[in-house]
């Protein structure tokens, strides 16, 4: 097995565990690549990828865009801010008018869950889905495990729980999909308002007491609260959720073990988790940032080899 | 399909011993030589060639490391079966060193453009050389010769060279194929 079993990368529910075994062999080898003194590969250097984003995104844009560069790609950008969507074009309408200018990839973030879906049924073009709505963000989930295994040797067996919003969450999702996918077992923890109702259907537990769930974990993995998705109250006070969802130092050492903390970024300091524990030896958020554009660069390889040059 | 054999076992060592002695002759003691084997195939030989320096001929402190080309080639997208990559281990810096490439075959010489773009992104070497154990001549798609060569063999295009070390296939031979 050396090739992807799908063409687009719409959500980790759509991969077979060996597609994620390849992806991971894969960034094994970009990740050295990022780390020569000349980070650059020529392999796409006909390939034109075309960056979507029709929601807000710092880290995972410049993720994409650097995997992509580093690859050699095109790369052209697009933000809906500055667009004619706001002047009322459709989503089929703006992809179809940037393909015609010869794009072969598309990398979308979009608010709506099933954009990606969407799109994959109407246009020509391999996509890759950077994150819809509440639904799936794969690459986060991917190299979610990816720095699990880099850590722990690997994610098969491991108990990873997801701490706070999860309702409003596609790293959530994904993660939980992925993790189960690999072998791990996975809890969600946090205030019932923020724990999707039928999560249990899909073989998580849910844990509402935050140390014990640190006790149960290997991994935790903390979420941010999605504000900008929320329009009713999901709970009283940002100082009660902290009170009662947020990892600190003094949490950490109460544990009779050492565990992982990551975090998808961007991080609330001080609500979910304190300053003294994202910034110490056990947090592995930055190796997550690093592995992001080894993921990305794997994924957008083995898509891309799948566009042969002469249907290109 | 029928098979011949173009090396055996004993040619293959007279060959190396030749090789290695070629390579003395022109670097002395290693100091700033290193060599790079090419992957996939091209790293046994250069162990070999490594073992035998160090063992038979007694000098120390050779570099070798193994250079993975698969994201350099020219022919993504391009064939039937996806390019596989392997790992490249370069621990040391080619800055100002001079580089042999060892691979195993040459053929079209497309695998040594590629390596050449490839040991680009770990540094400006001083001078680069090729070692090869077949040297398929009247094939070559590009301007690139070997420095030094085990055996010159004329193979038309749809015959096969296949080179087997003892470590991997049992013997250290080395075959024509023709379907």
């Amino acid at each position: 097995m050396n090739e992807l079993s799908v063409n687009h990368l719409l959500g980790i529910k759509h991969l077979t565990q060996a597609d994620i075994q390849l992806i991971f062999e894969t960034a094994d080898h970009f990740k050295e690549v990022i780390n020569r003194p000349i980070k650059k590969v020529p392999s796409l250097r006909d390939i034109t990828i075309a960056n979507l984003f029709f929601e807000n995104s710092t880290r995972t844009r410049l993720s994409f865009e650097l995997a992509e560069k580093r690859l050699s790609a095109d790369v052209i950008n697009f933000s809906a801010a500055s667009s004619s969507v706001k002047k009322g074009e459709t989503l089929i309408d703006t992809v179809n008018n940037i393909l015609s200018m010869k794009v072969d990839m598309v990398v979308m973030r979009h608010p709506n869950p099933g954009a990606g879906v969407f799109l994959s049924q109407h246009i020509n073009a391999s996509i890759i889905n950077a994150g819809d709505g509440a639904h799936e963000h794969p690459t986060q989930a991917l190299l979610d495990c990816y720095s699990i295994r880099e850590r722990l040797g690997s994610v098969s067996g491991k108990k990873v729980v997801i701490v706070g919003d999860i309702l409003h969450s596609r790293v959530a999702l994904s993660n939980i999909f992925a993790l189960q996918l690999l072998g791990a077992k996975v809890k969600v923890c946090g205030p019932k308002t923020l724990v999707p109702k039928y999560i249990e259907k899909i073989g998580v537990e849910v844990e509402s007491n935050l140390k014990a769930a640190l006790e149960w974990c290997d991994v935790a993995n903390m979420l941010r609260i999605q504000n900008e998705r929320m329009d009713i109250s999901y709970f009283p006070s940002t100082r009660e959720y902290t009170q009662q969802y947020g990892v600190n130092r003094v949490l950490l050492d109460s544990l009779k073990k050492e565990i992982v903390i990551m975090h998808p970024g961007p991080i609330n300091r001080g609500v979910e988790i304190t300053s003294d524990v994202a910034d110490s030896k056990q947090s592995i958020i930055l190796e997550q940032v690093q592995n992001g554009v080894a993921i990305r660069m794997a994924v957008i390889y083995l898509l891309a080899s799948k566009i042969k040059v002469h249907e290109s | 399909m029928s098979q011949k054999v173009l090396l055996n076992a004993k040619e293959v060592n007279i060959a190396l011993h030749r090789l290695s002695c070629q390579l003395i002759e022109n670097h002395n003691t290693f100091h700033n030589t290193v060599l790079i084997g090419i992957q996939p195939r091209g790293i046994y030989l250069a162990d070999r060639i490594k073992i035998m320096l160090e063992d038979d001929y007694k000098i120390k402190n050779i570099q070798l490391g193994y250079l993975d080309i698969t994201f350099f080639r020219d022919d993504f997208r391009r064939g039937e079966k996806p390019l596989e990559a392997n790992k490249t281990s370069i621990n040391f810096l080619v800055e100002d060193k001079k580089i042999v490439f060892i691979d195993d075959v040459l053929y079209t010489g497309r695998s040594i453009r590629a390596a050449l773009t490839a040991i680009q992104s770990f540094g400006r070497p001083s001078e680069i050389e090729l070692l090869t154990l077949i040297d398929r001549r009247f094939s070559r798609h590009l301007p690139i010769q070997p420095d030094y060569r085990g055996r010159q063999v004329d193979a038309i295009n749809d015959e096969k060279v296949k080179v087997c070390w003892k470590e991997n296939e049992g013997e250290d031979t080395v075959y024509l194929i023709s379907n």
